[in-house]
C-alpha cells in the first residue's frame, strides 16, 4: 500500500530525514519508535505533504500513486489520514460542519454520492460509539477549549469518520493519562482491518501495550536503524534507546 | 502671550549670531515649519487631547543671559547611584559641562558640545542623524526646537564600551524671575556591542512658570543595550513637551521606562523606529496623577524591518482633577513581516473630576504579524480594598498599599537598584500625600 | 502557504453578480446643486412648507461646512455639482397594488432575489424597496397598520403622518452633525419610515431593499426608526447598485429612537457594488447612523456585514441617554481589491448603569484597506458605565492593511471600559489541518473566516444570516486560494 524509498527531506536547509525505506501492505500496523528530534514527527508530515518540509531524494508510492505528485488535500481523499500530535484550535468552526465537509469532499473526489444531513448524522451516531465520544464536543468549535484527551479522542473519531486507507498517528499517546489512553486505543483498535494499514508513531512503548503492532521500528538520526517485531519495543523499554543508538553511532562512525 | 514675532527675533539673532553651519540651516528648516504650522492645537489628530497653545498665552523668555546656578545648587537634586553616575546639567535647555561630572574615561564615553561634534570627527554623524526625528514630529512645536539647537549635547558611547556607570541628566528651569522657556537638545549613540543606562530628571527652581520643551535622539547600533528612564517629578508650574527618539539601525536591545508623578501639563513623545531585523523593545509608563496635572504620553513603534519584538505597558492612576492621556500606535510596514507586537494600557480613576482619555492603535500592512492591543479604564479593586479593611488597615493605607502594588509592574522595570528605591520612595511620598 | 498565495493572486475576479442595469423610464432632474435643486426636490415630492424649510436650512448649514479629512481613506475629490440629486423610475401616479408596478422592475428585483409578489414573499418579512430617489413598494402595509405599526416610506410619512416626522427628524442626527448629514438633510429623496407603537411586539422582520439604478445619481436616503415604551422591532437594510467605471456617492442618515424599555434592533447587508478589481468604480457609502435610547432600559443593537463599497465610511452609533439601556455593535467587514472600510461605532454613555458591547471582525484582502475606528465615552454622570469592545482583524495576502483606531474618553470613576484588539493571519497550522483531511484551501478559509466572523454572523436574524454567510463567500472568491 505505501512504499517509501530512500526519503531524504529537509526543513529550513537542514536534512531531517537521510534516506529512510519502508513498506506497509494493508492490514499491517506498523509502530515507528525513536528517542526525541530523530525525525519521526518529520517523516509523518512528508507523508502528508506539509510545504515546509523539502523532500530532496527519493520516492514514495501510494496505492500505486507518485504520493510526493499529489497535493496535501488529495492525499487526504485518497485515503491518507494523519492524527496530529498537536491537533490545531479553529475558533467558529463547529466540529461537525467541518468533518461534514472533509467527509464530502472526499465522497466528491471519489465520484461517490454526497451524504445528505440525515445520512451524516446517521453515520455520526455510529461512529461516535465507536471513539467514546460526547455529542457535546462536536457541536463546539474543532479543538478549541478540549482538554488534551479530547483532542486526541477527537482525532480517532475524524479517523472513524473518513475511514482513510492509511492512518499515520503521531504520538497520538502523547499527554494522555492511563484512561484517556485506553479509550484512545480502543478505538484505534476498533478501527483496525485487513483493508487497512496503520503507522503508530511513538516515544514510548506504552502505547503498544494497547495496540500491538506487526512491526516494530527504530528511527534515529533521520534513518531506520533497526526493524523487529513487537518485541522490539520491549527490548526498548527495558534496554533504554541507548543500546541501539549507541550501536548505530558506532556504526556511523566507522 | 509669546507670540510668533518674539520667536522671529531671536531666531534671527541667534542666526546671526554665528556662521552658516549645517547646524544653523537645520535650525531655518525648523523654523520654516514653525511658521507654517504654528503651535500644535487640538485640531490636530495627534493633539486633540492635550491643549498646548494656550499654555503660550503666558509669556515666556529665553533665558539669555547666565543662570544664577552653582554646583551646589545640583545637590538638591541629585538621583540616587549618583556617586558612580555621569552626571550632565542642562540649565534653562542648554548643557553646562562646568556643571557637569564625568566618572567615565574618555574612551569609555565620548561627551562633547553639539555644535562642537558638527565640527570635528563627527561631522558625518551628525550630519546624517542630527534632525532625523522631524519626519516623526512633523509639528510646530518640535520645530521649535530644531529653530533654537543651541549648547546642545553630543553623545557617544563607542563600540564594545558596556558602560558600568549610569549617565544622568539634571535639567534646570531657572524661573525665579520669569517665565522660561527651555528647549534642550541631545544626539546621543550608542554603538557596536555598547552599553548605555540613560537617566533624565526635570527640576524647576522658583514659582514662575516653566515650560521644557526637549528633543533626544538616540542611534542605537548592531548588538548594542539601551535602557533609557525619564522621571517627572517636577512642580505643578513646570510643563513639558519631550519627544524621544530612539532609532535603532542595527539589531539590538531598547528598554525604556517613563514615570511621571507631578507636573503641569506633560506631553511625553516617545519614538521607536526599529528599522534592523530582529529588533526588540520594550516600553513602560507609569503615570500617577494628582491635582491639575495632565499627563499625555504618545508612544510611536514604527516597525519597518522582519522579526521584530516589541511590547509595551502604560499604567495610570488619575486622581483629583487631573487628565491622563495614552496614544500608542503602532505602525507594521509591509516589509516588516513576523513582527510581534504588544500593548497594553490600563487605567484606574479615583475621581469623577479626573479623565482617562486612551486610544491605543494598530496600523498593520504586512500579513503575516501577531499583533494584539488592549486597554482598560476602571477603578481600584474594591474587593481587595475591603479585606484589607477587614483586617483593620485604615481606607487611605489600604488605597495606598494597593496603589503601590498596581504600580509595581513598572516599577520593577527599573533596573538599576538605587534609581529603582528611589523612584519607590517619591512613588510611596507621591501616593500618602494627599 | 507561498503557493496558496499564488493560487490567490491568479484567482480570477468573481463577478458582482448585482451589477446589471435595469432599463426602465426615469424622471431624472440635471446634474448640480443649488437652492433651486432642493426646493425642485420637495416640490416633486409635493412636500409641506416646513419640510422644505428644513431642507433649505440644512442647505445653507451644509455650504459652510468642508468634507472631513481625518477618514484613513483615501479619494479623488467629489464634484457635488457633477451628481443627479433626484431621480426616480416613472409613474403616471400612486399605486393602488402591485400589479401596478412597471413589470420591468418587479423582474429587477426578481433578480435581486427580492420577490415583491405577495405570494412569494418570505413569509413574515415586510419590505419596503426603494430605487434610486423613490420608495417603489412596501408590503404588509395593511397587516403591519392593524396593530398600530406604521411602515412606509419616508416621502408618505411626511404627508400622512407630519407630526411623527417633525418630532423626531433630526432629532438624534440633527441636520448640522456632519458633512454628509447636512447634505443628506438637503437633498433626501426617500427612505423608510417605521414606527411602532406602545407596547407592540412588531411580529415580523420590517426590511428595506436599497438599489441605485441612474447613473451619474447619488442616493440620499433618510431612515427614521421610532419604538415607542416597551415595543420591540427588528429592521434589516440591504442594497446594491449596478457596476458602473464612475464612482456613486451614497449618502444616507438612520435615525432610531428608543423610548423606555423599547428595543431596536437593525441588521444591515451592505452589498453596494465595490469597484472592479483595479478600483474602479464603486460605491462612496459615506453614512451616518445614529440611535438614541431615550427612555431607561431601552436597548438598540447594530448588526452590519459589510462587503461592498469603494469607499465604506460609517460608525453606526447610540448615545445612551437613558439609565439601564444597552448599546450594541456588531460588525463583519470584508475588503477586498482595491476596497477601503473605516467604520466602527460610537458608543456615548450618559446614563447611569448603562452598558454596551462592541464586537468588530475585520477582514482584508487584495490591496485592501480595513480600519476600524470607534468612541467610547463615559460622560461625568454615566455611574457604573459598562463597555467591552473585542476588535479583531485577519489579513489574507500580504498587500493589504488592518487598522484599529479606538478612542476611549472617561469622565467618571465608576465607570468600566475594556477594549482589546488583535491582528493576525490564518494560521498556516489551521490550513494545514484542514486540507489534511481533504478540504482544499479555499474552501478552507472560507470555513476559517466564517468561524471568524461566527459572533457577528449569530446577531443577524436567520434568513439574513445565510445570505450574509453566501455573500461573504462570494466576496472572498478571488481572494483566497
Amino acid at each position: 500500500m505505501l512504499s517509501i524509498k530512500n526519503i531524504h527531506a529537509n526543513i529550513e536547509g537542514k536534512e531531517i530525514l537521510k534516506g529512510i525505506n519502508l513498506e506497509i501492505k494493508a492490514g499491517e500496523v506498523h509502530a515507528i519508535m525513536g528517542p526525541n528530534g530523530s525525525g519521526k514527527s518529520t517523516l509523518a508530515s512528508v507523508l502528508a505533504g506539509r510545504e515546509e518540509y523539502e523532500v530532496t531524494e527519493g520516492e514514495v508510492t501510494f496505492l500505486e500513486k507518485d504520493l510526493l505528485e499529489l497535493s496535501t488535500e488529495d492525499r487526504a481523499r485518497e485515503g491518507l489520514f494523519l492524527a496530529f500530535q498537536y491537533p490545531v484550535e479553529i475558533p467558529g468552526v463547529s466540529t461537525t460542519n467541518f468533518i461534514k465537509a472533509a467527509v464530502n469532499e472526499k465522497r466528491k473526489y471519489q465520484g461517490e454520492e454526497l451524504l445528505d444531513a440525515v445520512a451524516f448524522l446517521k453515520m455520526m451516531k455510529q461512529k461516535m460509539a465507536l471513539v467514546e465520544i460526547d455529542q457535546s464536543l462536536l457541536s463546539r468549535s474543532i479543538n478549541e477549549g478540549f482538554s488534551g484527551g479530547e483532542k486526541k479522542r477527537n482525532e480517532v473519531f475524524q479517523m472513524a469518520m473518513l475511514e482513510p486507507k492509511l492512518a499515520i498517528l503521531d504520538e497520538t499517546d502523547s499527554g494522555l493519562d492511563i484512561d484517556a489512553l485506553r479509550i484512545v486505543a480502543n478505538g484505534i483498535n476498533k478501527l483496525r482491518n485487513e483493508n487497512r494499514a496503520i503507522l503508530l508513531i511513538t516515544h514510548y512503548q506504552r502505547l503498544l501495550d494497547y495496540i500491538q503492532p506487526d512491526f516494530v521500528h527504530v528511527l534515529y538520526n533521520g534513518k531506520i536503524v533497526k526493524s523487529g517485531t513487537k518485541e522490539l519495543a520491549l527490548e526498548l523499554e527495558d534496554k533504554g534507546y541507548d543500546f541501539i543508538t549507541d550501536e548505530a553511532d558506532l556504526a556511523a562512525s566507522l | 502671550m509669546t507670540n510668533v514675532n518674539y520667536f522671529k527675533d531671536q531666531f534671527e539673532q541667534l542666526q546671526d549670531s554665528g556662521p552658516a553651519t549645517a547646524i544653523a540651516e537645520l535650525r531655518t528648516d525648523g523654523f520654516n515649519t514653525f511658521n507654517k504650522s504654528g503651535l500644535p492645537t487640538y485640531k490636530l489628530e495627534e493633539w486633540k487631547y492635550t491643549n498646548i497653545s494656550s499654555l503660550f498665552d503666558k509669556e515666556y523668555q529665553f533665558a539669555n543671559t547666565a543662570p544664577a546656578i552653582q554646583l551646589s545648587d545640583i545637590d538638591a537634586i541629585r538621583l540616587a547611584g549618583h556617586e558612580q553616575a555621569n552626571e550632565l546639567v542642562f540649565v534653562n535647555g542648554r548643557f553646562i559641562p562646568a556643571l557637569s561630572t564625568i566618572r567615565s574615561t574618555a574612551s569609555q564615553l565620548v561627551i562633547l558640545a553639539l555644535e562642537e561634534a558638527a565640527k570635528g570627527k563627527y561631522e558625518q554623524l551628525v550630519k546624517a542623524h542630527l534632525g532625523q526625528s522631524s519626519e516623526y514630529l512633523k509639528d510646530g512645536i518640535h520645530a521649535l526646537n530644531t529653530s533654537f539647537i543651541q549648547d546642545g549635547l553630543f553623545l557617544l558611547v563607542p563600540k564594545g564600551q558596556q558602560l558600568t556607570e549610569p549617565v544622568y541628566i539634571y535639567h534646570i528651569s531657572d524661573a525665579r524671575q520669569q517665565n522660561t522657556l527651555s528647549q534642550p537638545r541631545s544626539l546621543i549613540f550608542v554603538e557596536e556591542n555598547a552599553k548605555l543606562q540613560l537617566t533624565e530628571t526635570y527640576t524647576t527652581l522658583g514659582t514662575s512658570e516653566s515650560f521644557t520643551n526637549e528633543v533626544l535622539e538616540v542611534v542605537v547600533k548592531e548588538n548594542a543595550f539601551v535602557e533609557y528612564y525619564k522621571i517627572q517629578h517636577d512642580g505643578l508650574n513646570a510643563s513639558q513637551v519631550g519627544s524621544t527618539h530612539i532609532h535603532q539601525i542595527g539589531r539590538s536591545h531598547v528598554h525604556t521606562v517613563v514615570v511621571s508623578l507631578n507636573g503641569g501639563v506633560i506631553r511625553n513623545n516617545l519614538n521607536l523606529v526599529l528599522d534592523a531585523a530582529g529588533n526588540e523593545t520594550h516600553l513602560y509608563g507609569l503615570y500617577l496623577l494628582k491635582g491639575k496635572s495632565h499627563v499625555d504620553n504618545h508612544t510611536l513603534v514604527d516597525n519597518k524591518q522582519p522579526n521584530c519584538f516589541s511590547n509595551q505597558l502604560y499604567k495610570g492612576i488619575a486622581g483629583d482633577a487631573s487628565t491622563g492621556v495614552f496614544s500608542g500606535r503602532i505602525i507594521v510596514q509591509p516589509d516588516a513581516q513576523k513582527t510581534n507586537a504588544y500593548q497594553s494600557n490600563k487605567n484606574i480613576i479615583l475621581s469623577d473630576q479626573a479623565t482617562i482619555n486612551t486610544k491605543p492603535q494598530l496600523e498593520i500592512f504586512a500579513d503575516d504579524v501577531k499583533c494584539s492591543h488592549g486597554c482598560t479604564v476602571g477603578q481600584l479593586d474594591e474587593e481587595a480594598l475591603f479585606y484589607l479593611r477587614a483586617r483593620g488597615i485604615p481606607k487611605e493605607a489600604a488605597e495606598v498599599l494597593l496603589l503601590e502594588a498596581y504600580a509595581a509592574d513598572i516599577l520593577v522595570q527599573i533596573k538599576p537598584e538605587p534609581l529603582r528605591n528611589h523612584v519607590a520612595e517619591l512613588i510611596y511620598e507621591h501616593l500618602s500625600i494627599s | 502557504m507561498n503557493e496558496d498565495l499564488n493560487m490567490l493572486e491568479q484567482t480570477a475576479l468573481n463577478e458582482y453578480k448585482y451589477g446589471f442595469v435595469t432599463d426602465i423610464d426615469t424622471d431624472i432632474i440635471p446634474k448640480g446643486l443649488n437652492e433651486d435643486v432642493v426646493t425642485l426636490i420637495s416640490k416633486k415630492k409635493n412636500e409641506p412648507e416646513w419640510m422644505l424649510n428644513w431642507r433649505l436650512k440644512a442647505y445653507a448649514h451644509w455650504l459652510k461646512l468642508e468634507e472631513p479629512k481625518w477618514p484613513n481613506v483615501k479619494y479623488p475629490p467629489i464634484n457635488y455639482q457633477d451628481i443627479i440629486y433626484y431621480a426616480a423610475p416613472k409613474k403616471k401616479e400612486q399605486l393602488n397594488s402591485l400589479d401596478e408596478v412597471d413589470p420591468e422592475l418587479l423582474r429587477t428585483f426578481e433578480k435581486l432575489g427580492i420577490s415583491l409578489n405577495e405570494q412569494k414573499r418570505l413569509t413574515g418579512v415586510a419590505v419596503d424597496v426603494v430605487m434610486d430617489s423613490v420608495s417603489i413598494a412596501t408590503s404588509f402595509k395593511e397587516q403591519l397598520s392593524e396593530i398600530g405599526v406604521i411602515f412606509c416610506s419616508i416621502s408618505e410619512a411626511i404627508q400622512k403622518h407630519p407630526d411623527l416626522v417633525k418630532k423626531h427628524l433630526g432629532s438624534v442626527v440633527p441636520m448640522t452633525d456632519n458633512y454628509f448629514a447636512a447634505l443628506n438633510s438637503a437633498v433626501f429623496t426617500d427612505g423608510s419610515f417605521c414606527y411602532i407603537p406602545k407596547g407592540v411586539r412588531c411580529p415580523m422582520e420590517l426590511s428595506t431593499y436599497f438599489r441605485i439604478n441612474a447613473e451619474n445619481s447619488g442616493q440620499f436616503e433618510r431612515t427614521l426608526i421610532i419604538a415607542e415604551e416597551e415595543s420591540y422591532v427588528s429592521y434589516l437594510e440591504g442594497c446594491t447598485a449596478p457596476m458602473r467605471d464612475e464612482n456613486q456617492l451614497h449618502a444616507a442618515v438612520v435615525e432610531l429612537v428608543a423610548m423606555k424599555k423599547a428595543e431596536i434592533k437593525y441588521s444591515t447587508v451592505q452589498n453596494w457594488y465595490p469597484g472592479d478589481k483595479d478600483g474602479n468604480g464603486g460605491i462612496y457609502n459615506f453614512v451616518t447612523k445614529r440611535g438614541m435610547c431615550q427612555g431607561e432600559h431601552s436597548k438598540i443593537s447594530w448588526t452590519q456585514v459589510e462587503t461592498g463599497s469603494a469607499i465604506t465610511w460609517k460608525y453606526p452609533s447610540v448615545i445612551l441617554k437613558g439609565d439601564y439601556s444597552i448599546g450594541e455593535f456588531y460588525s463583519v467587514a470584508f475588503t477586498n481589491h482595491h476596497q477601503q472600510a473605516d467604520t466602527g461605532t460610537k458608543m456615548i454613555h450618559l446614563g447611569k448603569n448603562t452598558r454596551s458591547r462592541i464586537v468588530s471582525k475585520g477582514i482584508s484582502a487584495g490591496q485592501s484597506q480595513n480600519s476600524y475606528r470607534g468612541l467610547v465615552r463615559a460622560a461625568k454622570g454615566a455611574t457604573n458605565a459598562r463597555n467591552y469592545s473585542q476588535c479583531d482583524s485577519l489579513l489574507l495576502g500580504d498587500k493589504c492593511g488592518a487598522h484599529t483606531f479606538p478612542y476611549i474618553e472617561v469622565k467618571n470613576k465608576t465607570a468600566i471600559v475594556e477594549h482589546e484588539a488583535t491582528t493576525s493571519k490564518i494560521g498556516e497550522d489551521q490550513l494545514f489541518y484542514c486540507r489534511q483531511r481533504g478540504i482544499d484551501a479555499e474552501t478552507a478559509v472560507a470555513l476559517i473566516v466564517n468561524g471568524f466572523a461566527k459572533e457577528v454572523m449569530n446577531q443577524l436574524p436567520m434568513e439574513f444570516a445565510i445570505e450574509a454567510q453566501k455573500l461573504l463567500a462570494i466576496s472572498m472568491e478571488g481572494s483566497v486560494g
